[in-house]
C-alpha cells in the first residue's frame, strides 16, 4: 500500500463564466519514506496540488487515497482529524501565533489531539530539540530570527508524529543561506525515515530531493529521480567556509 | 470525546484576544455595563422599597380595617373624597353597636395644638382623640400606668396618655403619671405613657401625641370632627367578612340609596401593599426595558467586535484548522471571547451598582438583591452568546485554504 494515491484529480475554480482549471487529471503515488519536490512556475498549481494532500481542501472530481484511507468525501470535522493526525504544514510564512511561546506553539497540534499538558510538553520540547532550538523555547516568534521561526514551524510540524510533512515554498521568505539551512534539516528528517514533500520554484532547492514532480498549467510535466551525485547535500554546503 | 484541553486552549485565546484589546473590548461591553448597573440598582432601590414599605405597614396590623373619607390607594377621585360628608361620632357609635364581627372598635379623631406642663411645653403636638379601644386596636404598649376606662370614656373625663418622646419632653426627670397638663389651655391628668414605637414611613408614629377620650375630645378642642372608626377583626381570616358588615352597616347608617357609591372608604393594610407591589412593578417594568435596550445595544456592539475580531484573525483561524481544530473547537472559542466580555462588562456594572447602592443607602433604603444581580450576569453572558453565535459560526465554517491566504 502506498501512502499517497491520487488518481484523476482534478480541481477547478468557477470564475463568473469561465473555469479555471488548477489541476487537470493528475494522477500520481508517492511511497513512504520519499522526499519530493514539486516543482513549476507561478500559478502553474502547486499551491493547489499541496492543498489536496494536505486534506485543505477537496478535489473536484479524481480519488485521493491517504495511507489508504479515501479522503476526498470526508467532511469538515473529518478533515481535521486527518490532518491534525497524518500531516504536517510548513509553510512559507511560517504562521506561528505571534503571542504565544515557541513551546507553545509546537504543542498546539498536540491540543487538538487531546494529548495532556505533561506529555505535550515533553514531545514539543523533543521536537524543538530535534530542530536545534533547545534553547529558545521560552521565545516568542518576535524575538527569533527568520530561520528560526521556520525552525520552530517545522518542530510543530513534526510533533504529532505525522506520516507526511507538506512544506510550500519553505525558503521563500527565508535569505539564501538560512534556506540551504532549512533544506539541510529536511534532508536530516529524510534521512530519518519522514516522508516530505516540497514545494519550490527553485532549481536550487529541488535539487536536495531525491525526486521531483514537475508541474504546468495543472499537469504533471516530468517525474524526475535524478541520480544520487546530481543530489546537492545540504549538510555539505551548509558547513562553516573554510 | 474529551473537550478538557480544547476547552483549556479555547479559554486562553480567548483571554488573551480580550487582553490584548483592553479598550476596545470595555468600550464595546459599555450596553452590558450599563444594562446590568440599571437593573442591580432598580433591583435595590425596590428590594429597600418594599422592605420599608412592609415594615413600616406591619404597624397597621393586617386584621384592621380603617373607616375614614379618604382612599389609600389612588382609585378615588381626590376632589369628590374631600367633598364627601364626614364621618361623625354619631355614625362611629352606631356602627360600633350594629357590628357583630368586631373583636374592637377605636374611634379616633385629630388635631394639633401646644402641651404643656409647668416651663415645658410642646408646640403643635398631636392631639388624639381615642376611645378605650384604641391602644388595643393601633396595638399601643404602655410604659406606665393604662389606657381609658369605658367610664373615662363615656364620662368624658379629663384625663390622657401621653406618648414617649411627649412624655420625656414634658417630664424629663419624673414620671408623668398623675400629673396635670395643659393640651391647648385645658387641664388633663396623665393617667398612661405609650411605649416607644419608632416613627413609621408614612404614619407619624404615637410617640409625639397625646391622646384624650374623644368624647372630651369633641368638648374642648373640635366640636364635630371627621373620626375614623377602625374595626379590629376577630382574627385576620375574618377581615373580609367584616369589612362587608362594615361596609353594609356604614351605607345603612349614611343612608345611601342602592347604586348610590360609597361615600367612605373601608381601608386596610393590604390594599396599599398591593399598591406599593404594582409600584414596584410598573418600576422594574421600565427599569427592565432599559436593561434590555442597553443589553440590545450591547449585544449588537459585541456581534460587531466579534465580526472584527474574526476578520482580524482569519488567517490564525485557518492556521489552526489546519493544524486540527474542529468547527466546535473554534466556534467555542469564539462564544468564550464573545461571553467573557459580557460577562466582564456584567461584572462591571456590578461594580458600580454596589458602592452606588451603598451611597443611596445612606438617605434611602436601599438593599442590594442579589437574585437580581445574578439574573442579571446570567443575562449578560447569554447576551454574549447570542451575540457571539453568528461570528463564531461563520469563523467556524471558513475554509482553511481561504483563510490561510488572507494577509
Ligand atoms: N481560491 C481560488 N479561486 C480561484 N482561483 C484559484 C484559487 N486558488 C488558486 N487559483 C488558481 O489556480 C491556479 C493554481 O494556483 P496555485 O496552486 O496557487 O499555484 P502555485 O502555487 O503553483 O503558484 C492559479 O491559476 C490560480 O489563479
Ligand atoms: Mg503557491
Amino acid at each position: 500500500m502506498s501512502l499517497i494515491e491520487v488518481r484523476n484529480l482534478s480541481r477547478l475554480y468557477p470564475m463568473g463564466e469561465e473555469i479555471v482549471y488548477a489541476l487537470r487529471d493528475i494522477s500520481l503515488v508517492i511511497e513512504k519514506g520519499e522526499y519530493v519536490a514539486i516543482m513549476g512556475p507561478s500559478g502553474s498549481g502547486k499551491s493547489t496540488l499541496m492543498n489536496l494532500i494536505g486534506c485543505l481542501d477537496s478535489p473536484s472530481s479524481g480519488e485521493f487515497i491517504l495511507n489508504g484511507i479515501e479522503v476526498s468525501e470526508m467532511d469538515d470535522d473529518e478533515l481535521a482529524d486527518i490532518r491534525n493526525r497524518q500531516i504536517g504544514f510548513v509553510f512559507q510564512t511560517f504562521n506561528l501565533l505571534a503571542r504565544s511561546t515557541a513551546l507553545h506553539n509546537v504543542e498546539l497540534p498536540l491540543v487538538y489531539a487531546e494529548v495532556d499538558s505533561e506529555t505535550r510538553r515533553e514531545r514539543a520540547l523533543e521536537a524543538l530539540g530535534q530542530v536545534g532550538l533547545a534553547d529558545r523555547v521560552t521565545h516568542r516568534p518576535n524575538e527569533l530570527s527568520g530561520g528560526q521561526r521556520q525552525r520552530v514551524a517545522i518542530a510543530r510540524a513534526l510533533v504529532n508524529r505525522p506520516a507526511i510533512i507538506l512544506a510550500d515554498e519553505p525558503t521563500g521568505n527565508l535569505d539564501s543561506r538560512t534556506g540551504v539551512e532549512i533544506m539541510a534539516l529536511f534532508e536530516e528528517l529524510s534521512d530519518r525515515g519522514n516522508t516530505i514533500i516540497v514545494v519550490t520554484h527553485e532549481e536550487e532547492v529541488a535539487r536536495h530531493a531525491r525526486r521531483i514532480l514537475r508541474i504546468r498549467d495543472g499537469l504533471i510535466a516530468a517525474d524526475e529521480r535524478p541520480p544520487a551525485d546530481e543530489r546537492i547535500d545540504a549538510r555539505l554546503s551548509s558547513c562553516p567556509e573554510g | 470525546m474529551r473537550l478538557g484541553y480544547e476547552l483549556t486552549e479555547a479559554v486562553r485565546i480567548s483571554g488573551e484576544a480580550i487582553l490584548s484589546n483592553k479598550l476596545r473590548a470595555a468600550l464595546t461591553t459599555l450596553g452590558i455595563v450599563i444594562g446590568v448597573a440599571t437593573v442591580s440598582l432598580m433591583g435595590s432601590v425596590i428590594a429597600g422599597l418594599s422592605q420599608t414599605f412592609e415594615d413600616s405597614l406591619s404597624v397597621l396590623g393586617s386584621d384592621v380595617l380603617f373607616v375614614q373619607k379618604y382612599d389609600w390607594t389612588s382609585k378615588g377621585n381626590w376632589r369628590e373624597m374631600r367633598n364627601r360628608r364626614d364621618i361623625t361620632l354619631r355614625h362611629a357609635t352606631r356602627l360600633e353597636k350594629e357590628l357583630s364581627l368586631a373583636q374592637a372598635v377605636s374611634v379616633e379623631a385629630q388635631s394639633v395644638g401646644p402641651v404643656s406642663h409647668e416651663e415645658r411645653s410642646a408646640e403643635s403636638a398631636t392631639i388624639v382623640g381615642a376611645n378605650e379601644q384604641t391602644a388595643m386596636v393601633r396595638g399601643y404598649l404602655m410604659e406606665a400606668g393604662r389606657s381609658f376606662s369605658e367610664a373615662e370614656v363615656d364620662g368624658s373625663r379629663p384625663v390622657c396618655i401621653l406618648g414617649s418622646t411627649l412624655a420625656e419632653n414634658l417630664f424629663p426627670r419624673s414620671s408623668p403619671l398623675r400629673n396635670r397638663i395643659k393640651i391647648r389651655g385645658k387641664k388633663y391628668e396623665v393617667v398612661g405613657v405609650l411605649e416607644k414605637m419608632g416613627g413609621s414611613l408614612f404614619f407619624g408614629g404615637a410617640d409625639d401625641q397625646v391622646m384624650v377620650p374623644i368624647t372630651r375630645f369633641v368638648s374642648d378642642f373640635a366640636y364635630n370632627p371627621d373620626v375614623n372608626i377602625n374595626v379590629k377583626a376577630i382574627d385576620a381570616e375574618a377581615i373580609d367578612e367584616t369589612r362587608i358588615e362594615v361596609r353594609g352597616i356604614m351605607r345603612k347608617i349614611r343612608r345611601l340609596a342602592p347604586g348610590e357609591p360609597d361615600d367612605f372608604a373601608i381601608n386596610q393594610q393590604g390594599m396599599v401593599m398591593d399598591a406599593v407591589i404594582q409600584t414596584g412593578g410598573t418600576i422594574a417594568a421600565g427599569g427592565l426595558l432599559i436593561t434590555g435596550l442597553s443589553l440590545l445595544v450591547g449585544g449588537i456592539g459585541i456581534m460587531n467586535i466579534m465580526f472584527v475580531s474574526v476578520l482580524e484573525r482569519t488567517k490564525e483561524i485557518g492556521l489552526r484548522k489546519a493544524l486540527g481544530a474542529k468547527q466546535r473547537t473554534i466556534l467555542i472559542q469564539f462564544l468564550l471571547e464573545a461571553s467573557f466580555i459580557c460577562l466582564f462588562g456584567g461584572i462591571l456594572g456590578l461594580l458600580i451598582a454596589f458602592p452606588v447602592t451603598l451611597l443611596l443607602q445612606t438617605v434611602f433604603p436601599a438593599k442590594m438583591a442579589w437574585p437580581v444581580v445574578l439574573a442579571a450576569l446570567t443575562v449578560s453572558i447569554l447576551t454574549g452568546l447570542i451575540s457571539g453565535y453568528l461570528p463564531a459560526f461563520r469563523a467556524a465554517r471558513l475554509n482553511p485554504v481561504d483563510a490561510l491566504r488572507q494577509e
